[in-house]
């Protein structure tokens, strides 16, 4: 070795090892079950005994390839290791990270105030749910009583974003398994849910709209006819979806009976949101524990019998038809005042009153200098996000910023089911499964 | 598991237990009865591991506990559901600084395993009995465990015309 010695001494405690798949040959039987049982995160029924391993078995007959980071269908920069004999999955192991930028880091040094935006971009296919999950853990901790309009409002923005990302979750889906049809219909449909969310937040995504202490502004004037139209145009076209895939020979035979997933499985493994309701499970926490105001309006949880990727399909695109149903109750029943408490301390004042009151410009300097201080406490409100169970675990210590703020991502630990829906199935099949868990990099990172 | 074994009829002495503001049971047992206790809250339905995240209180020691639970600098947080009951409850356990070290639960909850390699590698607790405990979301030769408050932000000067090369 030739130049300076560049190694750290402090490498040598903190390597942790290599996170490859080592080859047949070099493992021991013992590491061999440790990886076949619990490092591709087998359950215990798909456990494989010491003695049945073809440990003498050479290393050709068996490959060992990488998905991704940067395969197009893995959604995003998700690397998948699998290993395969022939055509037939046998391990895998998700190897991610390659998007982790620290945001529960940052999330210490913003304020409340500032929170928002933050935890918005992790899962940037609902951003809006992020907020919201933000929203009610700080409000929580604050103890503020939220007017009704501010709930309705929520909830319209919700269960438009639950639209739009079924709708972009169908169009990819659509397009990992050869219907670029659907991948034009997906976006072309989401463009409009994006476009009433322009008009009301002024961004496509990333809005910042849902705050502590409820709103950034107002709904626009005319956003009933909007939401109308919205709800109009989607209901006609779901029945084009279901003449394009659901009832089509070749979706049918791509997306039956692959993938599949039992519903203890799914439990153990910690899986929410599609995947557990795929497996017959009826766990949805708008009707269970319900937030805002779900339990005012009426829908069904959609659920599956077979836990396959039809399953999958056949609940976020009847998903998206309960989403108009309360969709269209949240038009009838949005009441009228404010869409945001009226607590000097937490929300900044109109700023029509900045220019006539002192008292109105202390507060909205204090605001966005100091933010607000927020009793000290811990707190964990989960929501039911379009991918699971969306959960934010709140540490205050009294000041301003928060002490430790945990996203819960669905994303993150439906993962961990993805092995056990591709062992045993064909690697062409992967990318259909992959796509069926939903998962979004942004999130699954942070 | 039947909806009338509620989890106050689980008989877990000498383990503190309080609710919290937001009205989720908590239990603060120590490092040595943590496995046994959620290993009973298991038992009495609480079928799903919903989250585990740890928290470092460097800097924030006075947190309000109860009584008989002595505070250190890592706190373990696990959040168990049960679907049958409809209820959460939130397990602390206290972790010292010296000896960051506690059981897995991943023989209990298989969905353990990407939540507690999160831990490790943001906290550098070591969770005894995991089967693959590396890093993550970090890269493997990464230094340090980046949600530790003595983990500096880190930042990039700002590069002025005029400014000196890097050093």
């Amino acid at each position: 070795m030739t130049g300076p010695d560049t190694t750290s001494p402090f490498v040598k405690e903190t390597f942790e090892g290599s996170q490859e798949l080592a080859s047949r040959h070099d493992t021991s039987p013992e590491e061999l079950e440790r990886e076949v049982g619990s490092v591709l995160r087998l359950p215990e029924s798909h456990g494989v005994e010491v003695s049945d391993l073809d440990v003498e078995r050479p290393d050709d007959e068996t490959m060992i390839i990488n998905m991704g980071p940067q395969h197009p269908s893995t959604h995003g920069v998700l690397r998948l290791m699998m290993e395969l004999d022939g055509e037939t999955v046998l391990r895998t192991k998700p190897v991610i990270g390659y998007l982790h930028t620290g945001m529960e880091k940052t999330a210490e040094e913003l304020t409340y105030q500032q929170g928002s935006t933050n935890v918005t971009r992790m899962d940037y296919l609902s951003p809006l749910n992020n907020e919201l999950v933000f929203s009610l853990a700080t409000e929580k901790l604050l103890g503020v009583e939220l007017p009704p309009r501010a709930i309705w409002i929520r909830m319209l923005l919700s269960e438009l974003q639950r639209m739009s990302s079924h709708l972009m979750w169908l169009a990819t889906n659509g397009m990992d398994v050869g219907s670029t049809t659907m991948m034009i219909f997906g976006f072309r449909e989401r463009e409009l849910v994006l476009g009433f969310f322009e008009k009301t937040t002024g961004l496509r995504m990333n809005h910042n709209f849902i705050r502590p202490g409820g709103t950034a502004a107002d709904l626009p004037d005319g956003w009933e006819d909007d939401v109308e139209v919205i709800l109009d145009n989607v209901t006609a076209r779901l029945s084009d979806y279901d003449a394009l895939l659901t009832g089509q020979p070749i979706f049918n035979e791509r997306m039956e009976g692959v993938g599949s997933l039992s519903a203890e499985e799914a439990i153990a493994l910690s899986a929410t949101g599609p995947i557990l309701r795929s497996t017959g499970v009826a766990w949805d926490l708008r009707r269970t524990m319900p937030y805002l105001a779900y339990e005012e309006v009426d829908f069904d949880v959609i659920i599956g019998t077979y836990g396959d990727n039809f399953d999958r399909y056949a609940i976020r695109i009847n998903e998206i038809r309960e989403s108009v149903r309360i969709l269209w109750q949240v038009l009838d029943k949005m009441p009228s005042g404010d869409y945001r408490v009226q607590d000097k301390k937490v929300t900044p004042p109109p700023r029509a009153r900045i220019d006539e009151s002192m008292e109105a410009l202390i507060h909205h300097f204090k605001i966005f200098t100091e933010g607000f201080k927020v009793p000290e406490g811990e707190v964990y409100v989960a929501i039911e996000s379009p991918r699971g169970e969306l959960g934010c675990y709140l540490v205050s210590n009294g000041s301003s910023k928060p002490f430790r703020m945990h996203i819960r991502a669905p994303s993150f630990v439906n993962l961990q089911s993805l092995p056990v829906m591709m062992h045993g199935g064909l690697v062409a099949d992967a990318v259909a499964t992959i796509s069926s868990v939903d998962p979004v990099m942004g999130e699954v990172d942070r | 598991m039947s909806p009338e074994t509620a989890p106050d009829e689980l008989s877990l002495p000498g383990v503190p237990r309080s609710t919290s503001a937001d009205g989720h049971d908590l239990v603060f047992p120590d490092r040595a009865a943590y496995h046994d206790v959620v290993s009973a809250h298991r038992e009495a339905g609480f079928e799903m591991l919903a989250a585990l995240t740890a928290v470092d209180y460097l800097g924030h020691p006075g947190r309000p506990l109860p009584a008989g639970v002595v505070p250190e600098r890592f706190e373990l947080v696990v959040m168990l559901l049960s679907m049958a009951q409809v209820r959460r409850v939130r397990i602390r356990v206290q972790v010292p600084e010296d000896a960051a070290e506690v059981s897995s639960l991943w023989d209990l909850y298989r969905g353990a395993e990407a939540m507690e390699r999160e831990a490790y590698d943001m906290y550098g607790i070591s969770f005894v009995g995991h089967p693959d405990l590396t890093r993550i979301l970090m890269p493997e030769d990464w230094e340090g465990h980046p949600l530790r408050k003595d983990f500096g932000v880190g930042r990039v000067p700002v590069q002025f015309k005029h400014a000196p090369g890097p050093r």
